[in-house]
């Protein structure tokens, strides 16, 4: 982001605002997205840990919090998406749904103001290991051939349809799962991350131009506003929609064939 | 320098490929309000159906969005 040089037009924001120099200096490859990842996951594991130590048969405010984060992904998602056989997923959703928020919501925390996940990367890396892990838990429960031969024949379909349906089933399930659930991430947190600079470069811009623009220049701050509260929700429901594909993709590889 | 407009037309075309994405992510959540005002406790179970094709529908927008910028 740069500021806006006097007597220069607007500049919008664009796909440069996600390219960081190194924090320490030239050479170096330590970007701002690495620092929020780090502090990020060293946060998760901390509240984690202090909301575990302890535990009693009534919790505390922390014991609570973390028991209700725990909760919510166990009952409301894995319990639903999966079903039977659920529990051995949940230690794995848990730490998907919190990385993520955790992630998403450092957009639009004051003096970060950086989605980790808009960085293409790290949604990637996260839906490559979903993607692994219900691939592995189809195969390991049928076998690799009937596995890929349930995936790709679905019985109850005329012969002839199978030349179209064969390749696309394959292709659905190892190559376009995971890149949408890349991209849905991605690009939710890029989309925001750009309306919400936007918007307060915008007003930051009227606010000094000529005319009658620094009397409306409040349109803008209030609008970034509001849209931060709305970015908050969609960014916790980006986290709860990734998990939720996680976990139905999981549950659809251990679920029988009808 | 005044009358002209700066941009990319990729973003035009985004604009335009949302209206599709925006109708049907409109008529999930009607299905969704009209099943609820039907049958209030059935709520916890819709909920999750109609997040999940809000997000089935919201991917073909994403999807539109990136190719606006990677076509550029």
């Amino acid at each position: 982001m740069t500021l806006l040089a006097a007597g220069k037009g607007f500049e919008p924001p664009s796909s440069r605002d996600f390219v960081f120099s190194p924090l320490f200096g030239k050479g170096t490859i330590f970007t701002k997205p690495m620092l929020i990842i780090i502090v990020g996951s060293i946060v998760i594991a901390l509240f984690f840990w202090l909301a575990a130590r302890n535990s009693k048969v009534v919790p505390g405010k922390l014991q609570y919090a973390g028991e209700a984060v725990y909760g919510f992904v166990r009952n409301s998602i894995a319990g639903d998406a999966i079903g039977h056989g659920s529990r051995k997923f949940v230690p794995y959703l848990v730490t998907l749904f919190s990385f993520i928020f955790v992630m998403n919501i450092s957009g639009v925390l004051p003096l970060v103001g950086f989605s980790a996940t808009s960085k293409f990367a790290v949604p990637l890396f996260l839906a490559i290991i979903s993607c692994v892990i219900f691939n592995y838990v189809g195969i390991r429960r049928v076998g690799f051939a009937t596995y890929f031969k349930d995936m790709m024949f679905p019985p109850g379909v005329p012969w002839p349809v199978y030349i179209l349906l064969a390749p696309i089933e394959f292709l659905s399930t190892v190559l376009i799962r995971p890149v949408t659930l890349t991209l849905r991430l991605q690009l939710n947190m890029f989309a925001g991350h750009l309306v919400l600079v936007l918007c307060i470069l915008g007003g930051a811009y009227m606010a000094h131009a000529s005319g009658a623009l620094p009397a409306l220049s409040w349109i803008g701050f209030v609008a970034g506003v509001i849209l931060t509260f709305f970015e908050a929700f969609v960014q916790f429901l980006q986290a709860y929609v990734f998990v939720l594909l996680s976990a139905l993709y999981i549950g659809g590889a251990l679920a029988d064939q009808h | 320098m005044t009358g002209t407009i700066h941009g990319n037309l990729n973003m035009i075309g985004y604009g335009l490929a949302a209206i599709g994405p925006g109708i049907g992510i409109g008529l999930i959540f009607a299905a969704y309000i009209a099943g609820v005002a039907r049958q209030p406790e059935a709520r916890g179970m819709l909920q999750s159906i109609a997040i999940l094709g809000f997000a089935l529908a919201e991917a073909l927008a994403i999807i539109g969005i990136g190719l606006a910028f990677a076509l550029s």
